[in-house]
């Protein structure tokens, strides 16, 4: 297992924080979350073209970078700490990573080209409006026509749902239960028989939509009913990735609070200077330096195929949402008053982090679930 | 001459040991010889019974001493602080006196450092030296002194100047510990072990050049000592005598037991995070939920520990400038065994209130609960840890300090 990043890793870390920080400054954040779609175009376009991060973990087979989970998981630290307003984890990372695992070597051919270009924005749907994050929660149905697929049901917290041009859905055959049954789909949102709504999002950086299908008219991607295993697997790349972006954000949020302890005066002296605030700041430390430890470790044994990835995963994803959360909370308590206004950017943190920590399972879910899968 | 390599190095040494190595002989007769020859402590100078080699070339050269079973110097634990620091401020008097011996094993060494007065604030010293004209007098008392009870020789930490602020009036010394003035008892503590010592001195008696540095310039000398304190011991350990039969491993055992007796509870003051899932089973305290949840935040604190401790590791092996991650292991490693303790105390139930006999593991259990409260304190609270992240991590500005000026004025414990 290797511990330290490259040279070449840490080169590619400093070009996209670099780009980032040109990019998207917090004055960009907020006049793209105000907007319906959640991107700027040319932003996209320049992540696709001049950096290669659509495509980076996709195989130079399918016109991607041909990287892995760890430039991944660098890609998503650093649109973490920027808070980068994009398509990213939907398309890049959710959608790719589902036609990467679930599809047939001719469709990766067919799909993944025009998402690795950033042409194509696409979206995976598979949580419900019940909220369950694991297979049972599945209750979309796929039926077999004359010549294809149709599905009815109720898909909800699609991320970027409405900005995306083309869905990857999963739907379960009529009779079946759990992990049985489920099969993935390409959707086309435009079809008859799909309407899509926004939902307003408490993180407003990071659009959600529901997603009505009616016979929606759907083409198979890969073997029908065995479902479950790349939904598995592409739930677990995500929760690395997603892991890799609330570190990201965390060390955004303990950088913000630092700096204002060190200029912050009350008392004629800088609040840093107290313990009280010199301590939660250590712990704040304490709290990343950890998270980042299990999320590049998680990314790690992506990369390197370890068995152990979904439970590493769970893991990652659980201590990296704690970390978030209370890096956030504890930012906003060490700015005091103005932590709490609009005007101040903490807030715009602490809102994706307590949406992360609820995506795809809470701390509580994947603490379970990485105790299932580690010691059995 | 080309620079010295491991090769070169690992060749030279191979052929001393076969020389030289055979079990059969005395632990002393061999570490003459290890003083003799520099193979000891490869990395001192030439001067000073070593060979100059630079320290990377350690893991090779042990890897010789192990292939033949070869026993190592002597200069484990207090010896190694001992040396270190007589290395970089001793005068060549004591280098000549000393540094021998603690290679050989003849002398056995402590650390006289900390006071009932001061802990985290070890710059506040009270044990007093006096010149007399012609030798220091020590008054005072010092405590948590591991190994003092069979120490030879201790390094103290003791006031010269009470005019001078408090730093700048402390002097560092050898102190033969066997003469009267000089008393050890053991310090029982609440998990029952005495592994530690109290050392009071009642004019104990230190000749007049048994400085180490210059008067009043002990604080820098003992933050030489500090800075090894928690560093992995280096040096070419060899084997040890475990399951090994012959005259030096024999001796090397006996040696071996009584200097990690004082250790044996460390683990369990760690929290013992291993027998963590077993237990559980065990119990049937796996099958609740509740339970469960606490398990695997400790599974994750103590997993993601280990893994900071090797990413830190790890970027310093390819040389890039250390990260915030190696400075936190120690706060890392409190917060593990406080929660290895509740989670201990969860999977255990009313077996909880028992010790000895009657706690689980035949009384380790009940030692974690009562043994875990140390990890916070010794060594650097978690208190003086944050201060040290939020200051020199951090770089967050230092707490106005109210203790400058003559260190007589200071409020201190009385």
């Amino acid at each position: 297992m290797e511990y330290a990043f490259t040279d070449e890793q840490d080169q590619f870390r400093d070009v996209v924080r670099r780009f980032l920080g040109d990019r998207s400054p917090t004055t960009e954040v907020r006049r793209l979350m105000d907007t319906a779609e959640g991107y700027d175009a040319a932003v996209w376009q320049q992540l696709a073209d001049d950096l290669a991060l659509t495509g980076i973990h996709i195989p130079e087979t399918y016109g991607g970078a041909g990287f892995g989970p760890v430039e991944l998981c660098i890609a998503m630290e650093e649109q973490g700490r920027a808070l980068l307003c994009a398509p990213y984890f939907s398309s890049c990372v959710l959608a790719a990573g589902a036609i990467l695992h679930a599809a047939e070597d001719d469709q990766k051919a067919n799909l993944l080209p025009a998402i690795a270009s950033g042409q194509t924005r696409a979206a995976l749907a598979v949580t419900e409006p019940n909220g369950r994050w694991s297979t049972s929660g599945i209750q979309a149905l796929a039926t077999r026509t004359g010549n294809g697929w149709v599905i009815d049901g109720e898909k909800s917290y699609v991320i970027d749902g409405c900005s995306a041009q083309q869905l990857i859905v999963v739907a379960r055959t009529a009779g079946s239960t759990g992990d049985a049954g489920l099969s993935f789909f390409t959707v086309d949102p435009d079809a008859t028989g799909v309407t899509r709504t926004a939902l307003a999002t408490m993180d407003a950086t990071r659009k959600q939509a529901k997603v009505v299908f009616s016979r929606a008219p759907a083409e198979l991607l890969g073997q029908p009913g065995a479902g479950a295993e790349p939904l598995s697997r592409t739930l677990d790349l995500a929760a690395i990735a997603l892991a890799n972006e609330m570190v990201g954000g965390a060390q955004a949020l303990l950088d913000s609070a630092v700096a204002y302890a060190n200029i912050r005066v009350q008392f004629g002296r800088a609040i840093g200077s107290f313990q009280a605030i010199k301590h939660k700041c250590a712990d704040m430390l304490l709290d990343v330096e950890l998270a980042k430890s299990a999320a590049y470790y998680a990314a790690q044994a992506a990369a390197e195929g370890d068995p152990q990835t979904p439970g590493l995963a769970a893991m990652a994803k659980a201590a990296a949402a704690d970390a978030y959360m209370r890096t956030a909370a504890n930012t906003i308590q060490i700015h005091g008053g103005i932590g709490f206004t609009w005007d101040n950017d903490t807030h715009l943190w602490f809102k994706r982090a307590k949406s992360s920590e609820v995506l795809f399972g809470d701390p509580t879910y994947h603490r379970e679930l990485m105790l299932q899968r580690l010691e059995a | 001459m080309s620079e010295a390599n491991e090769n070169d190095a690992a060749f030279e040494v191979r052929a001393w040991l076969k020389a030289n190595w055979n079990p059969e002989q005395s632990l002393i007769d061999w570490r003459t010889k290890l003083a003799d020859s520099g193979w000891g402590m490869p990395h001192w100078p030439k001067q000073w019974h070593g060979r100059g080699l630079p320290v990377r070339m350690l893991p090779a050269i042990n890897d010789e001493f192990v292939a033949v079973g070869a026993v190592g110097a002597a200069a484990t634990g207090p010896r190694i602080l001992a040396s270190v620091t007589l290395l970089e401020h001793a005068s060549d008097a004591i280098k000549q006196r000393f540094l021998r011996r603690i290679i050989t094993g003849e002398d056995g060494w402590c650390q006289l450092f900390s006071e009932p007065g001061s802990g985290s604030d070890l710059a506040g010293a009270t044990t007093r030296a006096d010149f007399d004209g012609t030798q220091w007098v020590i008054n005072g008392q010092k405590v948590w002194n591991t190994s003092a009870h069979h120490a030879d020789y201790g390094l103290l930490v003791a006031r010269t100047d009470w005019d001078a602020p408090k730093h700048q009036g402390l002097s560092y010394f050898v102190i033969d510990m066997r003469q009267p003035g000089v008393q050890v008892l053991p310090l029982k503590q609440m998990n029952g072990h005495a592994s530690f010592n109290q050392v009071f001195f009642t004019d104990a008696k230190i000749p007049a050049d048994w400085i180490v540095g210059t008067k009043n310039n002990g604080w820098a000398v003992a933050m030489t000592t500090l800075a090894h304190e928690r560093r992995p011991a280096v040096g070419v350990a060899g084997v040890s005598g475990e399951g090994r039969t012959g005259r030096a491993y024999a001796e090397a055992r006996v040696e071996a037991e009584i200097a990690n007796e004082p250790y044996k509870w460390y683990p369990q003051r760690a929290g013992r995070v291993d027998l963590v899932v077993t237990r559980a089973k065990k119990t049937g305290a796996w099958n609740d939920p509740v339970v469960r949840q606490e398990i695997a935040r400790l599974l994750t604190m103590s997993r993601s520990t280990n893994w900071m401790a090797r990413r830190a590791a790890a970027a310093q092996r390819i040389g890039k400038p250390q990260g915030p991650e190696g400075s936190l292991g120690k706060l890392a490693g409190s917060n593990v065994a406080r929660q290895a303790s509740h989670v201990h105390t969860l999977i255990t139930g009313a077996e909880s209130m028992l010790t000895g006999h009657d706690s689980p593991l035949d009384g380790i259990i009940a030692e974690i609960l009562v043994s875990v409260p140390a990890t916070s304190i010794a060594g650097g609270t978690d208190e003086i840890q944050r201060n040290i992240i939020g200051e020199r991590v951090l770089g967050l500005p230092k707490d106005p300090r109210s203790d400058a000026g003559p260190f007589r004025d200071i409020p201190r414990n009385v």
